[in-house]
């Protein structure tokens, strides 16, 4: 396992390496994408995730603060529950074509950073309710009846001595899924990404170029696959440093909380 | 007589679900004094303070029935408002309960939820809080520090001062001391005689010689029923059931 991923890794460093440089990431292709920069790549899989995170978070906090907090333990919350975790499991395309029909085509988002932000927020979503709702069970009943006798209200309570203390699980949750979101090509493609891009997205309804989706575009559809094969690599390790990163990052969160918690 | 009354329960009882905790308990709470609730596991003496500041409402399914005056006001009512009643009775739980933040954001979190953010003010709502709980010579020099790093007996004083900071009247404690060592349980025994100076207190314990040293008036419960509720020294000295002497006898419980 390891062995593989090493060698998955060292394939990836050493043929990718080469290519990345500062003109690499800052300048557009050039020459039918043989050439050139993945810069609006770049920009465009940033965007996809900062909007991603703009939907799932609200949301899947709001839900997951419904869940633990409020809702009574009954069929409905069964039914929300096991829907939860079979929404966790639907293969990412499924996604996509759902995007694809809902977003683009019936709300007339288009093919747009908006429509697969929104694409890529129901394929994060259930992984941030059950990433909040543990860390809202994490934080101890004592805390919420403390806070409740002294006169808070419910809602004061979850947001002055509950969501403070269960933040730190929430945001590693969110951002592992979101590296994961990043990552994803099926979705964006059918609903956000072009094959070639040049420009800089003006607005969340303009399509963009992603990393993701540049890779699939430049290993398969490319008009020169052999002459592309090293903005293939490069484009690779980009999306993987980005992807490890926010992992890393999550990973720091986790830790410094577990060594400051102390409840 | 009325008049002379802090609180009263007339025919309170508590159930969830299927099972009643407790059963037309009628009690009467005397102002700046302190009224002991005793009894074994499972009498329902924690269901029967927790009722008191409508705390057993959190529990899904309990049903209540009965009334329960403070300053002669049914507590019940759909009127009153229950973040009045819970800074009116304030409560101190089993468990020291101390919120993960600073000495200070402990003391102040009441305060603050209640609207006060002048920090000239809370400065010298948490001083004084913390002086009345007997908690601030060991504190002084460190209120900025996590209160989690405090021993337990200095977290339950804590807790006090955090319970006196939104300025109640009266003080539920729902066996303070019982995960306490004997130093502890002593400091804060002497804290609750100070009290009631100025405010009522009604505590549950295990703990019989506990309830003797410190409670003016002793309510015995068992299985749900309030047997016996008078002057703790005649309580103690001359029971009038026969449950209650074998209790304080220790011949079961």
């Amino acid at each position: 396992m390891i062995l593989f991923l090493f060698f998955m890794m060292w394939t990836f460093v050493s043929n990718g390496i080469g290519v990345i440089n500062w003109t690499f990431l800052t300048d557009i292709p050039r020459k039918g994408m043989t050439e050139g920069g993945i810069f609006p790549a770049i920009v465009g899989t940033i965007y996809l995730t900062l909007g991603t995170i703009a939907f799932a978070l609200p949301v899947g906090v709001a839900s997951a603060i419904y869940l633990v907090e409020y809702a009574r333990e009954g069929r409905f919350v069964r039914i929300i529950n096991s829907a939860i975790t079979n929404l966790a499991g639907v293969p990412s395309i499924i996604h996509g074509l759902f995007g694809l029909g809902l977003f683009v085509v019936f709300l007339q988002f288009g093919t747009s950073i908006l429509s697969g932000a929104l694409t890529l927020f129901l394929l994060v979503l259930p992984i941030i309710i059950s990433a909040a709702r543990e860390a809202l069970l994490s934080v101890p009943m004592s805390f919420r009846e403390g806070s409740l006798a002294l006169g808070a209200s419910k809602l004061g309570t979850i947001r002055n001595n509950v969501l403070p203390y269960a933040m730190p699980g929430i945001l590693t949750g969110t951002i592992l899924a979101v590296a994961r979101a990043a990552g994803e090509t099926a979705p964006i493609i059918l609903t956000a990404t072009f094959f070639f891009r040049p420009s800089l997205p003006q607005s969340i309804l303009d399509g963009t170029m992603a990393l993701a989706s540049h890779i699939y575009y430049m290993a398969t559809q490319s008009p020169n696959i052999l002459l592309a094969r090293g903005i293939t690599y490069g484009t690779v390790l980009v999306l993987l440093s980005i992807v490890l990163s926010l992992n890393f990052v999550a990973i720091v969160i986790r830790t410094r909380q577990r060594r400051r918690k102390n409840w | 007589m009325a008049d002379a009354l802090k609180m009263e329960t007339k025919e309170l009882s508590v159930s969830f679900g299927d099972v009643q905790a407790i059963k037309k308990i009628s009690l009467r709470i005397l102002p700046n004094k302190v009224t002991a609730v005793i009894g074994p596991s499972g009498c329902g003496k924690s269901t029967f303070i927790k009722s008191l500041n409508r705390m057993n409402e959190l529990v899904p399914n309990a049903r209540i029935t009965g009334e329960v005056l403070l300053d002669g006001e049914n507590i019940y009512n759909r009127s009153y408002d229950v973040t009045i009643l819970r800074m009116k009775v304030g409560m101190i739980f089993q468990k020291p309960n101390p919120f993960p933040k600073s000495i200070y954001d402990n003391v102040a979190y009441g305060p603050r939820i209640h609207g006060i953010h002048d920090k000239n003010r809370l400065d010298k709502i948490v001083v004084e809080n913390l002086k009345k709980a007997v908690l601030w010579n060991e504190v002084s020099d460190r209120l900025g520090a996590s209160a989690m790093d405090l021993s337990g007996g200095q977290q339950q004083r804590l807790c006090i001062a955090r319970a006196l900071a939104v300025e109640p009247e009266v003080i539920l404690m729902d066996e303070p001391c019982s995960a306490l060592d004997p130093l502890a349980t002593a400091k804060i025994e002497s804290l609750i005689r100070a009290l009631i100076e100025d405010y009522t207190v009604v505590i549950v314990t295990h703990n019989m010689q506990q309830a003797a040293r410190v409670s003016d008036f002793t309510a015995f419960l068992y299985l749900g029923e309030l047997i016996e509720y008078g002057n703790t020294r005649s309580v103690f000295e001359n029971p009038q059931n026969k449950l209650t002497e074998n209790y304080i006898t220790g011949k079961f419980g």
